[in-house]
């Protein structure tokens, strides 16, 4: 087997696993408990967690089935053909061969700020979407666009649209049980406070409290696993295409143009976020500057400089005068 | 790409299929007898540039190996190198007509110098071109990721010969691998050599 260069990144594997794992640890605890309390008390909140399940399920799949679509139609963007856009599509083609992946669907959305994404449940019915203002008017050069969109086609690759909605699953669940919960204690209270009272606090509230907990610890694991995405995008594709510092240069310009950018834009563009590659809405920072502020921890992608710190890692890795001795066999 | 691999969202950089490459002397004597199409003697292999002194090291140990046959007979022109404007790199091999087997072994030589520094994912394809009587230009391209062949012919401005590259492949089925996947035809446009 030839020697390879592309070294897998250990420290980043370990700490999406270790989220992930989490994650189905949260889902398990949350099945339990809300088993519990119904066999605990009489199932009067039974029809209530069935109906959040049976929705927050539904609207999820629904949302993957219709992913690409849906942010076509959120992003006001046009397929666009060969014709249209020849050099995209060229730079497209060019790197799904690299790669030895299926050609996702090209599109074009008419916005003036600088970014891209990728939505699509699997790599047949993905599109990669580009907005105007990253393609005519970003003043990036040839390579540097082609990194963003080598982040792009990694994200169809690692299939993160799937990924992401199994993961944010049990939040939606979760989120409708406080909802319903909330709704049926506050119409239907009186009526069933006769049952209810036998297992001495309500059932709705009790499922309420465990659904908040849940919503909030899965959010918080649910954005970190989305950075961590990121950055699992940012190395493959910056190994993609060779070019580390192309794409490092890219995320620089593309977040610098992201705060010189209107409001209105902005608000538009909040349900894309999570796909996006640099995200359009920024939270101020908390604290001035040095160690983790609280907009980080609620951030869909990694800072600027943690991305910028590792793709110089990768710069280096690809520079080395003899391939660290890995083999090329799929290591697992 | 595995399950795992999606899991942890990491993709493995694919390694290029060179062996298949060298089914093409015999093949290109099948397609002059079924299509008319003759080798005009040269070829091209197109790989994606890694920024870095090392790479660029590589770069020119590899037109210097293809360089040092130059002038000999059966070693061809030297080699040409040109960069395109999607920031691919092509090394252009020109020999004879006839010398088919020599252009496959200069193509190999990049291959495998790449592939044995370790940068075998850098290789995208690699292009022989044919000219028949009509004076028609038409270049099998390899796809080094897939291990196999399809037809490419350009015509005026920005249009593909659709009907002639059809018959090409079914004219090439028995002899070489050709891609199934019509959506991997990929053009390219301007390809140096062709």
């Amino acid at each position: 087997m030839a020697r390879t260069r592309y070294a897998p990144d250990r420290g980043l594997t370990t700490r999406m696993t270790v989220t992930m794992f989490l994650l189905g640890l949260v889902f398990v605890a949350f099945v339990a408990a809300i088993i519990g309390i119904m066999t605990a008390v009489h199932a009067s909140g039974a029809s209530i967690v069935l109906i959040a399940l049976i929705f927050g399920g539904g609207s999820a799949i629904a949302s993957l089935f219709y992913s690409d679509k849906i942010a076509l139609a959120a992003a006001g963007a046009q397929l666009v053909e060969p014709k249209d856009a020849p050099e995209l599509h060229a730079v497209v083609d060019r790197l799904c061969a690299l790669a030895d992946m299926d050609k996702p669907r090209v599109a074009i959305a008419p916005t003036r700020m600088p970014n891209a994404f990728a939505t699509g449940r699997n790599s047949k019915n993905s599109v990669l979407c580009v907005t105007e203002g990253l393609w005519y008017h970003s003043g990036l050069t040839p390579e540097e666009k082609e990194g963003v969109l080598a982040h792009e086609l990694s994200h169809v690759a690692h299939k993160d649209v799937q990924v992401m909605t199994y993961a944010s699953l049990l939040a939606i669940v979760a989120g409708l049980l406080v909802r319903f919960a909330f709704y049926s204690e506050l119409f239907g209270g009186g009526r069933r406070g006769g049952n209810n009272n036998q297992g001495g606090i309500p059932v709705v509230l009790i499922i309420m409290a465990v659904s908040v907990v849940v919503y909030a610890v899965s959010f918080l694991l649910i954005r970190l696993l989305s950075r961590y995405r990121e950055l699992a995008a940012d190395r493959s594709g910056a190994l993609l295409t060779g070019q580390p510092s192309a794409l490092a240069s890219a995320l620089t310009k593309v977040s610098q143009g992201m705060s010189s950018i209107p409001t209105q834009d902005l608000r538009a563009a909040e349900p894309l976020n999570a796909f996006y590659f640099a995200p359009a809405m920024k939270l101020t920072r908390g604290g001035n500057g040095g160690g983790p502020s609280l907009s980080q921890l609620f951030s869909t992608h990694p800072s600027l400089e943690k991305r910028i710190e590792q793709l110089a890692k990768i710069q280096r890795q690809l520079g080395e005068q003899t391939p660290g001795g890995l083999s090329a066999g799929p290591g697992k | 790409m595995g399950f795992l691999d999606v899991l942890l969202g990491r993709t493995k950089p694919v390694q290029p299929k060179l062996d298949d490459l060298f089914a093409l002397p015999s093949a290109a004597i099948t397609l002059q007898a079924s299509t008319g199409f003759t080798p005009t003697g040269s070829g091209s292999v197109c790989f994606r540039s890694v920024e870095g002194k090392t790479f660029s090291d590589i770069e020119s140990e590899v037109r210097d190996l293809l360089n040092m046959d130059a002038g000999k007979p059966d070693g061809g022109l030297p080699v040409e190198v040109t960069r395109d404007s999607y920031g691919y790199t092509w090394l252009v091999s020109s020999h004879l007509s006839d010398e088919l087997d020599a252009l496959v072994t200069d193509l190999h030589a990049v291959n495998s110098t790449l592939v044995d520094n370790g940068f075998g994912p850098q290789l995208l394809c690699t292009l022989v071109a044919f000219r028949d009587e009509r004076e028609r230009r038409l270049a099998l391209v390899y796809l080094y990721k897939r291990g196999t062949f399809y037809p490419f012919a350009p015509l005026s401005g920005q249009n593909r010969d659709n009907a002639l590259e059809i018959q090409i492949k079914n004219a090439l089925a028995d002899e070489l691998k050709m891609e199934q996947d019509l959506t991997r035809w990929f053009p390219v446009w301007g390809a140096p050599g062709l």
